[in-house]
């Protein structure tokens, strides 16, 4: 009896990695295959010209850039927020003080909300101040998204540092200050791995920068101009009834998923070797 | 056994040489954790240049006491301490005293060994670096320095700027110790700080602060009577939050006044 439940628990466990692993590369598949024939080096290298969304000539580089400019602000805006909050309910306050649970509570209920609400409630802050589709629009509304996925991410990490190691530089007379520098070296593989979450939330996000960032055929070469995204440049070609226009839409997504690995890979790798010269 | 005797002798020899100096004064002091009456009334005081073991069953308050010598209770708000800890004539908790001060000190070595996430090579030029020593020819000093008087740095000199974290746990105890020392700390405080190491290592570091005594007062908590036995010149014995007798080592361990200490160090209870 024990043995066949052992059977079955083991068959569970390998049937539904499999599923996961199986569903990766399907999808992976129809977008090499759809995609593949329709990446040409003007897709990555133009702009799109008159006429590119009835399947002329053109490419998507300003979705490409927009998207990179689009994440890499946020990153940069949600690091800046995050690690703080981190430090302030893991290091200053007490264990388990009443405003950390607040704070944590609050995060997780931000980490659960939509992100269409996200995108909804940074236009209504837009029209508000009166502010024009955006760069800097999408931004902020991408960096609400992944704020919480950040200060979740790095939480988890920094509950694990000892006492032992708050108290070492302590012990050696450095000031609170100088003690949270040794602590954030010592979370620097938590926050490698909690900005490689957050930049595959949200440079795959569309409901957020559908009404904040706008879209634009051009290259934005200021932070007041409206971007074009990755996901919106998806979807408006796969809505098109050209057969051509859809199978950019998958080109584009194979794009997508390209930049996603290679910050992915890049990402574990500056991880290693951090942890092997620092740590 | 004759070794033992002989070494015991001079032990009591260098005592009575030493008594005369306190280097670390405890008046009165009375801590509080979370409302529980901790430690009573402590008055104890821990002679210069020489090794002072706390001894005691657990939680009578040891490592609350050493912890209080360097002020590491300051950042718990759930702490509250009465009284008064003197390094020399200066009290650590008077008004107006940098905390960093002093812990400058002060060098503490943990229960277990915990390096910081960096080299080795910054991980004893961290202290310096703390108090402004930039140049690399200075600091490169200090580390060869400190390394070699906790006997590390032949191990190590190939490897300085490996991280710290592949050392094994001996000689990571060993490189937190060097850590302590290239602060220039007057007194060592050590948290079982072998408790964590296999024996030869524990050795080692016993045999470093029998060394080490001859330039800084030592003071160590440890649970191991036998260890106290060993190296202490002193020992202040403890049970529930009280001191209950201090004295040389020679005359708590062959002739405690108290029945108390006796029956703990007969093993009548632990």
């Amino acid at each position: 009896m024990r043995k066949l439940e052992e059977k079955i628990f083991k068959g569970l466990m390998i049937g539904s990695s499999i599923i996961i692993i199986a569903t990766l590369f399907y999808i992976l598949y129809v977008i090499i295959r759809k995609g593949l024939p329709s990446l040409t080096w003007d897709m990555i290298s133009k702009i799109p010209s008159g006429g590119f969304y009835l399947g002329k000539e053109g490419g998507i580089l300003n979705a490409i850039v927009g998207s990179l400019f689009l994440i890499l602000g946020s990153v940069i805006i949600s690091i800046v927020i995050s690690l703080p909050v981190v430090l302030y309910i893991n290091f200053i306050l007490r264990k388990n003080s009443r405003f950390s649970n607040i704070v944590r509570f609050s995060f997780d209920i931000l980490f659960g909300i939509p992100s269409i609400v996200y995108g909804a409630f940074g236009f209504m802050l837009m029209i508000y101040f009166g502010l024009q589709a955006s760069l800097l629009g999408g931004i902020l509304a991408v960096s609400l998204l992944i704020i919480p996925i950040m200060v979740r991410s790095i939480d988890e990490v920094a509950a694990f540092v000892p006492r032992e190691l708050i108290e070492a530089p302590q012990a050696l007379g450095a000031t609170r200050f100088e003690t949270l520098k040794v602590i954030v070296r010592q979370l620097t593989p938590g926050i490698t791995t909690a900005t490689l979450l957050a930049i595959g939330r949200g440079i795959g996000d569309t409901a957020t920068v559908l009404f904040t960032a706008g879209y634009t055929d051009s290259i934005p070469t200021s932070p007041g101009q409206p971007a074009a995204t990755l996901p919106l440049a998806i979807f408006f070609q796969l809505s098109s009834p050209i057969e051509e226009v859809q199978n950019r839409a998958y080109a584009a997504a194979l794009i997508l998923t390209i930049i996603i690995l290679i910050l992915s890979f890049s990402a574990r790798y500056f991880k290693r070797k951090l942890s092997k010269s620092k740590l | 056994m004759f070794n033992l005797a002989t070494d015991r002798i001079s032990t009591m020899e260098k005592v009575e040489n030493n008594l005369k100096s306190p280097h670390l004064n405890v008046k009165d002091l009375n801590v509080y954790i979370q409302g529980k009456h901790i430690l009573k009334n402590i008055n104890l005081s821990i002679p210069d240049k020489s090794i002072t073991c706390i001894i005691g069953p657990s939680g009578c308050g040891k490592t609350t006491l050493l912890r209080s010598f360097n002020r590491l209770h300051d950042d718990s708000s759930d702490v509250r301490l009465t009284g008064n800890v003197f390094i020399d004539e200066e009290d650590i908790y008077g008004r107006g005293v940098e905390v960093t001060h002093i812990r400058k000190k002060m060098g503490l070595l943990a229960q277990k060994p915990t390096v910081l996430p960096m080299s080795i090579y910054d991980n004893v030029a961290y202290g310096p670096r703390l108090y402004g020593i930039k140049k690399r020819r200075k600091l490169y000093e200090i580390v060869k320095h400190q390394l070699s008087s906790v006997g590390l740095w032949e191990e190590v000199k190939d490897r300085l700027k490996t991280p710290a974290v592949s050392l094994s746990m001996g000689q990571q105890q060993r490189l937190c110790l060097a850590r302590g020392l290239a602060v220039e700390p007057e007194i060592i405080l050590g948290d079982e700080a072998t408790s964590a190491l296999d024996p030869i290592s524990t050795l080692k570091i016993e045999e470093l602060f029998l060394n080490l005594k001859e330039k800084y007062s030592i003071v160590m908590v440890t649970h191991i009577l036998r260890q106290a036995k060993r190296i202490a010149d002193y020992v202040a014995f403890m049970y529930l939050g009280e001191l209950i007798e201090f004295g040389p080592a020679s005359e708590i361990f062959t002739n405690p006044k108290k029945k108390l200490t006796q029956d703990y160090i007969s093993g009548s209870f632990s």
